[in-house]
């Protein structure tokens, strides 16, 4: 038989839109290995639901059960996919997550303030010292009167870029500072690479800066722009003391593994550098048609522009770029920002590729693989040359590509797939709502080849992949017992116990196979709100346990070997509640089971919990 | 929760509870590996890297390393096992230093899988209790003070 490993060389990081969750699957199997909760309640996991992991749900608008995540980004080291960490946008109320991957959890979201709709995020520079955000939405900045017309867009509403700093030992997350540019549409972003390290490229649509209809009001210049911005060069003006603190107000929720608790602050200050202030920082490159994706090649020299209404794809050069802001080519200024002319810094046109250009990713020898929605296929072409080399249709109407390490400096190449809005026919129908579909491709050869279908969960958007053997060596199997800092840990069963604070009842339970302790509770009354600590003694992997009680309007737990996890519960009439293991665990699993008693508000029922301990058998028995 | 599967022109309806899992942690069905023959098999040792030589037990207790065992047992082991004879989840643990050789007691602690799958005696046993014991990820240490406090269990002095 096959060991199953074998048939996963490859692990790829997902997003799925709808259900805004990550999710892994393995390649080039195409099987689902993990969803991850990251922006979004999941009530399976009690993500968003125990009171440990409220606080990563956290914004400056209070606690926001779901989002849009978008896009995912794979941290590197020099331009290389290194397997720590993956990042995550929410497009909605603007945030960045990372995802620990010796974990497959988020272990970091930070908000976005001054911002709109993260979508141009959270892409990376090479060694991950920043992820950036740019906004969808441009919008008044929060320390400005928001309170003004709609149609005075041009006037009063901005577009800011956020530069997050990445601790490379921790991955800790701090916004490091936010560039405030015309407001415009920042659509998506690649940072340079090798030899263009040290700038970013982001494309902007709605240069028209229309605030209604955009879908006519918006395609009205032949050419929008992709902006480069110099950001070793804001770096040094951070460093210089130029940026200006401005009051703001954004979340900044973080995990920590030893209290298996999520904590959230509120920071209340950003350093912003105005675009128009520092000529040298942004640069604005005509691209045809409202561009989409914005993808730097291997090498970095090449940034490849997709305009969504295009039948042509523009390729542009950064060293034509560097030598036309030397000489100043320049073709007039955009609201503060230097234009530079279309053909100082263009490399060449991908002639008649299709219709609809959206995004490109690389492979390892110098070839390209650009997504075509409008006519539903993938085109490969030469970079050097620029010519179409080979074109496969997709089933159909294709958004992003992925090939491992394909926006990096070493691309794995091989696989190539890709991520379809529409699935039509594709499936067995089931009603209205039909399965959403990725398809894998073996771009070894010559010619691209579908070897696969597989159905995702709900939209599948962006994904990145990378061998598994980057990120299966240093998988975290559980979690040390001793190491458990929560501060209603119970260290054993006879550390299991009850304690009543006012109308709080605090349940030190802990779950192994296959009881909980303690698993009769009585003395609880109408009123009060009982918290459930359920830590899970076992010590071995895969062997979690699930706590559920009747009535929870919130969620079930799921709790990893050596962790504590925190269900509240607030009984609403007298009775006896059930209470039992939610994850199947052993051949007793049904047997892991209990009882809370609830009495009447001022009931003089004494508070009292046991595990193991029956009633004395009635005298004659 | 509820997942959707369709399998050619077959529609089927799964409930699966929490992503329930059909092996026990251990039981790999996918394993390639035979089961090792009854022969090579030493019921007094168990598998795992103890051994009588490798352990050295001296004849008397130490008192230290039993109090350590006592804490260990409180964390990992006391959901199950009893100091008596008397069966929780799995057996008590009165006499065991006397029915088992402390090698394999060593063994079943650190590498109890392998064991449930060849042990004749852990068999009959698993066909009493139902339940694998579960692997607690005790270092070789932690075994060894849990054995101590085993033998000062069963009356070493």
């Amino acid at each position: 038989m096959l060991p199953l490993a074998s048939m996963t060389n490859f692990t790829i990081l997902s997003v799925v839109v709808s259900a805004d969750k990550l999710s892994a699957y393995g390649l080039p199997s195409g099987r689902l290995l993990r969803v991850i909760p990251v922006f979004s309640v999941d009530p399976e996991k009690g993500w968003g639901y125990s009171e440990e992991t409220k606080p990563m749900l956290n914004t400056s608008h209070g606690f926001v059960p779901w989002d849009d995540l978008h896009h995912t980004e794979l941290s590197q080291t020099n331009g290389e996919v290194d397997g720590r960490w993956v990042f995550g946008n929410a497009n909605n109320t603007p945030r960045v997550a990372r995802i620990d991957l010796k974990t497959f959890r988020t272990a970091e979201i930070i908000e976005l303030p001054n911002s709109a709709g993260n979508h141009s995020s959270p892409f990376i520079t090479e060694n991950t010292e920043y992820v950036v955000a740019g906004t969808r939405f441009s919008v008044p900045a929060d320390n400005a009167n928001g309170d003004v017309a709609i149609n005075t867009y041009k006037e009063n509403f901005k577009g800011h870029l956020s530069f997050i700093a990445v601790d490379q030992a921790t991955g800790g997350m701090s916004l490091s500072f936010q560039i405030q540019c015309p407001g415009v549409n920042f659509d998506l972003s690649h940072a340079g690479k090798g030899p263009s390290h040290g700038w970013f490229f982001f494309s902007c649509y709605n240069t028209e800066q229309a605030n209604t209809l955009l879908e006519v009001n918006a395609s009205q210049k032949d050419k929008d722009f992709i902006m480069a911005v110099n950001w070793k060069k804001a770096e040094e003006y951070i460093k210089a003391g130029k940026g200006k603190k401005t009051t703001t107000n954004y979340a900044h929720n973080v995990w920590d593994e030893k209290t298996h608790s999520g904590k959230s602050e509120i920071i209340k200050e950003v350093l912003i550098l105005d675009s128009k202030e520092f000529p040298d920082l942004c640069y604005m490159i005509p691209c045809p048609k409202s561009p989409h994706g914005c993808d730097v090649d291997p090498t970095g020299e090449y940034i490849v522009g997709s305009g969504k209404l295009a039948a042509l794809i523009p390729v542009f050069s950064f060293t034509k770029l560097q030598a036309a802001i030397a000489n100043k080519e320049f073709d007039g200024v955009y609201d503060g920002i230097n234009v530079i002319k279309y053909e100082s810094a263009l490399y060449g046109e991908v002639a008649k590729p299709g219709l609809g250009p959206l995004h490109t990713e690389f492979d390892a020898n110098g070839n390209a693989y650009t997504s075509f929605f409008v006519s539903s296929e993938v085109v490969k072409w030469n970079i050097k040359d620029l010519k179409v080399l080979d074109r496969v249709p997709t089933y159909y109407s294709v958004g992003h590509l992925c090939v491992p390490g394909g926006d990096s400096r070493k691309p794995f190449g091989k696989y190539l797939i890709a991520y379809n809005k529409i699935t039509k026919d594709r499936y067995l129908p089931t009603g209205p709502e039909l399965s959403q579909s990725a398809q894998l491709y073996d771009i070894s050869g010559d010619k691209m080849q579908l070897i696969l279908d597989f159905p995702t969960i709900g939209e599948p958007h962006y994904a990145q992949a990378c061998p598994a053997g980057l990120v299966t060596p240093d998988q975290v199997k559980i979690f040390k017992i001793e190491e458990n800092n929560h501060p209603y840990v119970a260290k054993g069963e006879g550390e299991a116990k009850v304690v009543r604070e006012g109308n709080k009842v605090h349940v030190y339970m802990t779950a192994i196979r296959s009881h909980f302790a303690p698993d009769n509770i009585e003395g609880v009354k109408m009123g009060d709100e009982v918290y459930f600590h359920v830590t899970n003694l076992e010590q071995d992997w895969d062997v979690p346990h699930g706590f559920a009680v009747k009535g929870a309007s919130n969620a079930e737990l799921l709790i990893m070997p050596g962790e504590t996890t925190t269900l509240k519960w607030t009984p609403d009439k007298v009775g006896i509640f059930p209470m039992y293991c939610t994850d199947f665990c052993s051949a007793l699993h049904q047997e892991m089971q209990g009882y809370i008693r609830v009495s009447p508000a001022g009931s003089n029922i004494p508070l009292k919990f046991s595990v193991g301990e029956q009633a004395a058998a009635p005298a004659g028995n | 929760m509820k997942k959707l599967f369709v399998l050619l022109s077959f529609i089927s309806l799964i409930s699966a509870c929490g992503g329930g899992k059909a092996p026990e942690s251990g039981a790999n069905p996918y394993s390639t590996a035979e089961p090792a023959a009854a022969t090579n098999y030493d019921p007094n040792r168990g598998i795992g890297k103890w051994t009588a030589e490798s352990l050295n037990l001296s004849a008397t207790l130490d008192a230290a390393m039993a109090a350590n065992g006592a804490k260990i047992r409180e964390v990992k082991c006391s959901s199950c096992h009893k100091l008596t004879d008397e069966k929780l989840v799995g057996p008590g643990w009165k006499g065991v230093t006397s029915r088992r050789k402390p090698e394999w007691i060593m063994n079943f602690i650190t590498n109890p899988d392998p064991m449930i799958e060849k042990d004749p005696a852990v068999q009959a046993q698993l066909e009493l209790c139902l339940v694998r014991m579960p692997n607690q990820n005790l270092n070789d240490t932690e075994a060894r003070e849990v054995l101590e406090f085993l033998r000062q269990n069963d009356g070493l002095k």
